[in-house]
Formats: structure tokens, sequence, C-alpha cells
């Protein structure tokens, strides 16, 4: 009898591409939950912009590059770009400031790079900051999360779509009269206008740690997490050391003067420091790969994350942080390569 | 009071838990193959030079009867295995080719399976000096039949020169679905641990550790059984993790003595001597009952066939009749597989027959479908599971771009080609095969370079021949022109004539033959 010849090895991957990126997808139902509830619908309606320009532009790409766009789609990497970039854009957003985060990352930091696999940068975070670099207004304009007892007019599910897709508000509202401070505004300029923490933690949108339903919003992006870890689609070295790269700093900070510097809790709670850990560092593609090497880029982003938040002009600095380590992680990776058994254990370094 | 199994004492990095496979074939004990109507036994059943028949076509041979000779320092004979006829040495397919035909001696047999008379008579092995036991198991044609074919008696020769510590007999068979070894440690645990006290013997060593992985309860129960009944407190039973591949010798080393095998070395330099459980039972069935490697147990296995079994068969047997003592296959046979399903070869044919390395016939109703390989996304989870550490992820890459010296930098050479990483792959990559593909041009390369080394000194030397030449002759030629100058006008008249003599002379020798 005669029969095929295949290469060894005989049984196929029971992973794919598709399946951990679906898992991420899955994984971050819980924070876009606690999002919506916070901060309403306009979530939403930024997920669905992101969606649809990330899928164009994966499609459009692909297909000029020559390959076939199904394949490419069909990965959802375009997708989790997506989530994340609705993720980091405020609630309250105008289409094409989204639709330029997405097509920025998908075109220009993906494709022109190369694609899937050859990409230097995050896409997600390469198009978040040239939004923010580029229509600063719009970026930093965040809503009031609910909380319910505060003198605050949320917008409704019309009122936020029509927002988001003209740019107009509510007549009788102002951008000033709904616009609110993030708590991470709050601390940095309290902290050039040389306030106290109590002066601080005063204003109602302050929680316990960082500010309120920002608290949560980390706890429920904090389960998605622990899911990854568990189903290992992420290792622990990146989440860990981006969490201990901001905590380590901060708290050292704070234990030698605790006036001047907020409290480690509230960089881990505020802003998107425990995204950060969980989805946005631990893309493969542009993170670390050696185990050790891991544990450097990830400390590397919280590290960053703090000096931003700390002393730079930003308010949060997940983005730049984690743009800022893509470009060390070449160099990392050939210097933290792991001892390979059987050789001797500073040869050929 | 039975010696209890310890755990094992280093640690491995990665590997891969797999679904073992084995209960189907380990049902029932070793069925025994009849004798086929032909055997085809290859040439080179070993890894090294194949050996050189010494029987003719139309000779009678007895079973056991030498019939090709080892050739040099790295090769194994070959016996026949059993009585008939040397009908052709001529090319068959062989499993060592993929199905690709190779040298073999056909021999039909008769049926009778007569047994050849012994050069030698079995004596105690412990009455031979060392060195003779050594060339005695050189005679018999023994080869490890873990898989790797090394021709034992090199293997004990060249670990006779270095600073040994232990034998570590190797029955952990991590691969899913081969069973061989257990079975052969739970029917024949006696001549198993027998072996390897002739080995101990002929290495002078005083310690033995045998091996064996903790999902073989039975086999275990029997070897320590076994164990008690000998009474040698040299040799102790060790349990390993069932973890793919710490079968692997390099990687039975370490997690066993914690000593790692220097990259490009062998056991030997950390004075541990690796050989199959199945090779120490071939041992002592050549040394104490005189029977060379002529048969050998194998697992017929896989959903492509009927029923599953261990069979005790002649080498030389046709896989396609082993396939029908097994019941033949069932009607979905897709693939055949001689070996496991990690690092098994995928053969063409079932003419291919069952030689000394054949420790797994597969047939599976399914044929693995082709990778859709996506680009590599870096998730490093081929790193996790490498056994030797090795980033496949980067490895990969500077495969791709055929970059030697990185390739070498990350380590390509010590890649044991176990295929954890492509089981891993969320992108579907055939690592494994890139990595050989690569290794086979680094070797290419390097052979590329030694021919063009070799071209450039030829060339040189030409150049410096030619230099002298022509020196030589510039030097003849302003010899001639100072004798010219200083000449007087007679002599001068001289060259004339005489260059006017050699002229016509010249063209005459040349248009001679017409």
């Amino acid at each position: 009898m005669e029969f095929e010849r295949r290469e060894a090895p005989y049984v196929r991957p029971p992973t794919s591409v598709g399946r951990m990126m679906l898992e991420v997808l899955f994984a971050l139902i819980p924070a876009a939950l606690a999002y919506v509830w916070f901060f309403g619908a306009g979530f939403i309606l930024n997920l669905l912009v992101a969606a649809f320009f990330c899928a164009a532009g994966e499609a459009a790409m692909t297909h000029l590059r020559g390959r076939p766009p199904e394949a490419a789609l069909s990965d959802f990497t375009a997708m989790v770009t997506a989530a994340l970039i609705a993720f980091s854009m405020p609630a309250l957003c105008p289409w094409w400031v989204t639709a330029t985060a997405s097509l920025f990352a998908i075109v220009v930091a993906k494709h022109l790079y190369g694609g899937m696999g050859y990409n230097i940068f995050n896409p997600a975070m390469a198009g978040y900051v040239v939004a923010l670099v580029s229509f600063p207004m719009y970026m930093n304009f965040w809503t009031a999360p609910r909380i319910g007892d505060i003198d605050y007019h949320y917008l409704d599910f019309y009122e936020t779509a029509r927002y988001i897709l003209t740019g107009s508000l509510p007549e009788s509202l102002s951008f000033d009269a709904i616009s609110r401070a993030t708590p991470l505004d709050t601390v940095k300029t309290g902290l050039k206008n040389m306030m106290t923490f109590d002066e601080m933690y005063s204003n109602p949108l302050m929680g316990d740690f960082g500010g309120r339903g920002w608290e949560w919003i980390g706890n429920f992006t904090a389960i998605g997490g622990a899911w990854l870890l568990l189903r290992k689609i992420i290792r622990w070295q990146i989440p860990v050391a981006v969490l201990a790269g901001v905590l380590v700093p901060s708290g050292i900070m704070y234990f030698l003067d605790t006036g001047a510097h907020a409290s480690p809790g509230f960089y881990l709670f505020s802003g998107g420091t425990i995204l950060c850990a969980f989805f946005i560092a631990t893309d493969p593609v542009t993170a670390a790969t050696s185990p050790r090497g891991r544990l450097v880029y990830g400390f590397g982003i919280g590290f960053l994350i703090y000096a931003i938040r700390r002393w730079g002009s930003y308010a949060d600095g997940v983005a730049f942080a984690v743009v800022l380590m893509n470009m060390a992680r070449p160099a990392i990776d050939y210097l933290t390569r792991p001892r390979i058994v059987g050789h001797a254990k500073n040869e050929a370094r | 009071m039975r010696p209890a199994a310890t755990f094992d004492l280093g640690k491995l990095h990665g590997g891969l838990r797999l679904p073992s496979e084995k209960t189907g074939s380990t049902a029932m004990g070793i069925q025994v193959v009849p004798v086929p109507a032909q055997l085809v036994l290859p040439l080179t059943q070993h890894s090294g030079n194949p050996a050189q028949p010494l029987v003719g076509i139309g000779e009678k041979v007895l079973k056991g009867q030498l019939i090709a000779d080892a050739d040099g320092a790295l090769s194994a004979p070959v016996h026949a295995s059993s009585s008939g006829k040397v009908v052709a040495i001529e090319q068959w397919p062989v499993s060592r080719r993929y199905g690709d035909p190779a040298p073999c001696i056909i021999i039909e047999c008769d049926g009778r399976d007569e047994a050849v008379e012994l050069a030698e008579p079995v004596v105690p092995y412990d009455t031979l000096p060392a060195e003779s036991l050594l060339q005695k198991i050189l005679q018999g044609g023994i080869v490890g039949l873990g898989g790797a074919v090394f021709p034992t008696a090199q293997k004990l020769m060249q670990a006779n020169t270095q600073a040994l510590e232990f034998l570590l007999l190797n029955g952990v068979e991590c691969e899913p679905y081969i069973s061989c070894d257990d079975v052969l440690m739970r029917e024949q645990a006696t001549e198993v641990l027998r072996g390897a006290q002739i080995l101990m013997y002929s290495l002078g060593l005083q310690k033995c550790y045998v091996a064996v992985e903790s999902d073989k309860a039975e086999a275990l129960h029997e070897m320590a059984d076994a164990l008690t009944a000998l009474n040698d407190d040299r040799i102790v039973l060790k349990m390993v993790p069932t973890i793919y591949p710490s079968g692997g010798e390099d990687q039975l080393v370490q997690l066993i003595t914690n000593r790692e095998v220097p990259s490009g070395g062998l056991p030997t330099d950390v004075g541990c001597l690796v050989q199959n459980v199945g090779t120490a039972a071939a041992v002592y069935r050549w040394i104490c009952q005189g029977e060379p490697l002529i048969s050998r147990v194998t697992t017929i296995t896989g959903d492509g066939v009927l029923s599953p079994m261990n069979v005790l068969a002649r080498l030389g047997t046709a896989v396609s009749e082993i396939v029908a003592f097994a019941g033949g296959y069932t009607d979905r046979a897709k693939q055949l597989i001689i070996g496991g399903q990690m690092m098994g070869k995928s053969v063409t044919t079932d003419r291919v027959p069952l030689v000394k390395a054949t420790n797994c016939i597969l047939v599976m109703s399914q044929l693995a479908p082709p990778l859709d390989e996506r680009p590599c996304i870096r998730c490093g989870e081929c790193a996790v599971v490498c056994p030797v550490v090795l980033q496949p992820q980067e490895l990969y890459w500077f495969a791709c771009a055929d970059d030697e010296v990185k390739l070498r930098e990350h380590g390509l050479i010590d890649c044991i080609e176990c295929g954890c990483c492509d089981l891993v792959c969320p992108s579907h990559i055939a690592l494994m095969a890139s990595f050989r593909q690569a290794k086979a041009r680094i070797h290419e390369l390097a052979d590329e370079k030694a021919r063009a080394e070799r071209a450039r000194l030829r060339f040189e030397a030409r150049t410096m021949r030619r230099e002298i030449d022509e020196k030589k002759r510039e030097e003849e030629l302003a010899e001639q022109k100072r004798a010219a100058i200083t000449a007087g006008p007679n002599e001068i008249q001289e060259m004339v004539e005489r260059a006017r003599r050699g002229k016509p002379q010249r063209e005459r020798t040349k248009k001679g033959p017409e």
C-alpha cells in the first residue's frame, strides 16, 4: 500500500492566533461592561467606529499588499487593536478622532512596518499617541463617571451618539459644564498648585485609591487579565513587571515624602495601568520574548508610566511608555537571552 | 522487599505533557510474528558505513549467520534472521529514506528456521576480559535500539577511555504511541537487568540507573521485582516524570544526574553512558544465549490498524506483513509513520522492512493537514516548551533570513528536533522542519566553504607555478639576448640558419599525419 509523505511532527497545534485573539476579546468583556456602566454608551460607539476603521484598514492594506484579506481579518488581531483603542479614548469623542487613531494604527503602525508579526510599535498605542498629540482638546475631554451622588448632567444615549457623530452637545450644555478632570489630572494639577492630598481627595470624583469608577474598571480589567493568565494566553512576567514598575518607584517616593507624592495605590488604580499590564504591554508582537527580557520590558513600561505621570506634562503615560519600550525591545531580547542547556554561563555574550 | 523507584534529581526545562496513546498496544503481551516468506535486510541499519555483504546470490544462509560485515570503525554487521536462500542484493524501499530505495540483501525463507552453529561457544561473560567482551558485542550486530541505532560496541569503546561514573538505562519511552520498551520491561525485566550487568562489567562501572517513566506502573513493578530477585544493589530504579521529551539522551542525563551534557558533546563528557533497555536485553541475548540481533520488539499501533499490539518480529519482515499480523489496516488508513508521532518518519510504502531502528509502526487514519502558516507573532510559547532553552522565535527569524552567524549564536546546533515548539505554535509554523533545513544549509555552507578554500589553494598554487615558469622563461630570453648582443657576426649567422632550418622542420612535422 502506498502512502503520502508528511513532515514530522504529525500532530497539529490545538491553538491558533485567531483563537488567542478571541480569548483576549472575551477577557475584555468585564472591563467593557464596567466602562459602559461608569462612562456611558459612548464606549460602545467608539468601539464600533474603531472596529469599522480597523477592519477597513486591514482589508485595504492586505489587498494592496496582494494578500487575501479574509485570512488577515480572520485572526482578529485588528479587532483587538480596535478594542484597545476604544478603551483608550474618552467616552465622548468625535468619531473622526477614533477613526484617525484606528487608521494610523492599522495602516502605518502595522502594515507599513510589514504587517502582523513585523510591526515594531504597538498599533493601538501608536494610533492613540497620534490622536493625543494631534487632537489634545478632544482627547482630554473626559466626563464624570456615574457615581450617583454628584450634581451632574449625564448624557443619555441619543445625546452621546449625536456628539460622537456630529460633535455637537445639547444646547443647554457647554464643554466646560460636562468636562471633568480625571483623577490623574486632579492630582497632577493639585501637586503643581501646592495642594495637600486631603484637599485633592475632597473632590467627589476621588475614590479610595484612584478615582471613583476607575477603581472598579481596574478591578474588572484585572479579572479579564487573570483569565488570560489562567488560559496561558499571556505569561506572568509582563503584567507583574509592569505593576512592579509602577509600584516600586511610586512606593519609594511615597515613603520618602508622603505629602508630596500620591500613594502607589493611586497610580495602580488610575488611568490605564491595569489595562496596560494585562492587555497592552502583553501584545506579543511588540513585547520582549525571553523570560528575563519580559521582566525588563514590563518594568521599563511601569517605570515610564510613573515617571511621565509624575514628572511629565501628560496626565497619563501608558501609550508613551509602551511605544518607548517597543523601541528598546530588540536590544532587550538580545541582551537577556537565556543560557542554552549545555552552554557555559557567560558564553558569547 | 521490593526496591522503590526513586524520583529524579534534576529538572528539565519545558517539555509537553502529551496524551500517551499507549493503552491500546499494551493490552496484550508480546505476540510473535511467524517467519515471513521473504526477508529484506538493508545493509545500513545503523549510523555509519553500510555493512559489506559476505554472501552471494543463490547462497544458502542459516538463522544467525553473518551475511554482511561491519565496514570500518563506525558500522555494524548484519545477520540473517531466518534460514533460506539469498535471492538478490538490490535496491529496496527502506524507512530510513522515507520509502526510497537503498541496498538490501533479500532472502527467500525456507521456513525451517535452522540456526547456524556458533563460532565460539557461549561462556560466562565475566570470564572474559572486558576488551574481548567489547569485541564480542561488536560481532553481535547490536546497535542502539531506541532509534538512533549507534553501534553499541563503538559507543562502549569510545566511552571506555573516558572517566565514566554511571550506566544509564533508558526505559523512558516518552513519545506517544510507542510502548515496545514498556512491554519489554514487563516481560523481560530480568534479561534487561542482566544486560545492564554485562554492560557495567564491560565498562568497569559500579553504578547503574534504570530510568522508567512514571506512567509505566506495571513495567516499574516488574523491574523492581526482577531487581529484588537479582539482588544487585549497584542497580537503582529511577522514575522520571511523564513529560515529553524526557527520554532524549541528554535530557535523561539531566533528569537523573542533574548534569548538563555540554553543547556539541556527549553524555560521556559528564560521566554517563546511556543505553536503551532493549539494547541491554539484546546484549544479554547475544552474550549469554548466543543469539545475535536478528529480531526486535516493535509497537504496531494507531487508529489505522485493526488491533494495535506489540510484536516480536524478525528483522527484514515487511511492514505490510506485520500490519497483516495485527489484523490489517482499517479502511481509513491514510498515513504510515515509522517511529512516533513527534519524531518518526513518514514513509511512502509499507514494503519497507522492519529494521533495528523500527521501534514503532504507526498507522494514522487521518492525514496530518497541511499547515496554514501565519506570520510569527512572537508569543514565545515555543521558548517556554523548549527543553534546551532555545528561543525558537528568534531562530525562526534568523532561519528565514538565512543568517548563519546569528543561527549559530542562538544555538541552532543545540536543537534536538523534538518538535515541542511546533505543537504550541499558534501561527502553525513548521519550526522543526525549518530548523532541520537550516542545519542542513549550514552544513552545506561549510562544505561549500571547504570546497571554495580548496579551489583557492589550487588557484594560488597554479598562479605561483606560472610565475615561476614566467620568470624562468624571462631569464632564458634575457640570457639569449645577452648572448646575441655579445656574439660576433659568425655566430649570428649560425643562429639565423638554425632558425631557418628549424622552421620548415616544424611545419613538416605538423603536416606529417595528413
